[in-house]
């Protein structure tokens, strides 16, 4: 009984904890999403160059970010999980894919939608824009291949090693601006440098990346909580989860 | 204050569309994540529930 109790702790335990974290997360989505957008449509002024267009930046940059970092994170728990065997190394891996994807999804769209008027194209195959695309083919082979393999144990090794290949083209697409000439501006904040921006539009850059990042917490503890109880729908503590008539056990 | 009107604010002095779509699809985007991630969750746990009513029984 105590082996077993030890054996299914960490993930019952991380339902539970996840479960009674995701309402703040949501909140914090909601108040920096909010703050955000006031800052960066009401106090940001209208830049000199590009109009009012440059205003898709406040979410343009922070999906960016969150796609290479979501992905940097999934590779390091599909790793840690390879290595070690831990059961919800690759359930995190599997639950950050769909948002990692997502983000691509919108930096991309909203590249798209931001390259128009200021370059007069919608899309190029410049080095920034095709190694974005490579990375939402990336999360796209590591669902496709996580879910096509049924056992979840090589399901997870085989997702790893994807995962862990495709690393790679993170940093090629974090400098891809500075080691190629390309239609893509250089970094609006730079780790060595004064940021090049004014402090009113980098306030609603960084207010939106807290949002960004709250939901991704959100979202992801949710489906990991799904992924949990997928997988561990015959243990002892699933199974009392069910039979108790609380709010949380309730579907 | 940047903006005189709620015509002009929506114009987003020519803009509008490339903003606008940008904001109206990552919201939707979102929203839409956010629902089947909680469906999933809740289809789960039903599924559970079914697999372990009639259970002790032959």
């Amino acid at each position: 009984m105590a082996t077993r109790l030890t054996t299914f702790a960490a993930p019952s335990r991380f339902y539970a904890a996840a479960g009674a974290a995701v309402p703040w997360c949501w909140a914090i989505t909601a108040l920096f999403g909010l703050a955000g957008l006031w800052v960066g449509f009401g106090i940001a002024p209208t830049d000199f160059q590009q109009g009012d267009a440059y205003r898709i930046i406040f979410i343009h940059v922070p999906a960016a970010w969150m796609s290479m970092l979501i992905y940097l994170v999934m590779a390091f728990w599909a790793a840690l999980g390879w290595m070690l065997n831990t059961r919800m190394s690759a359930m995190y891996a599997r639950a950050l894919a769909p948002t990692g994807a997502l983000m691509t999804v919108i930096a991309l769209w909203t590249g798209a939608l931001w390259g128009k008027p200021t370059w007069g194209t919608w899309w190029v195959w410049d080095a920034r824009l095709t190694s974005e695309f490579i990375l939402l083919l990336m999360y796209g082979g590591y669902i496709a291949l996580t879910e096509a393999i049924d056992d979840p144990r090589r399901a997870a090794n085989a997702g790893a090693l994807l995962a862990l290949v495709g690393a790679v083209n993170v940093p090629v697409i974090y400098f891809s601006v500075r080691w190629w000439n390309t239609l893509h501006q250089g970094s609006s904040i730079s780790m060595t440098a004064a940021p090049k921006m004014a402090s009113t539009m980098l306030t609603a850059m960084l207010l939106m990346t807290v949002c960004f990042w709250a939901y991704s917490f959100a979202v992801v503890f949710t489906r990991a909580r799904a992924i949990v109880l997928e997988q561990e729908s015959d243990t002892d503590w699933v199974r009392a989860l069910t039979r108790t008539p609380t709010s949380e056990g309730r579907p | 204050m940047n903006w005189q009107s709620l015509d002009q604010f929506l114009h987003m002095g020519g803009y509008g569309l490339y903003v606008w779509g940008s904001y109206g699809a990552t919201l939707a985007l979102m929203l839409a994540e956010a629902l089947s991630a909680q469906r999933r969750r809740r289809l789960a746990l039903a599924a559970a529930r079914d697999a372990h009513t009639g259970e002790g029984q032959p």
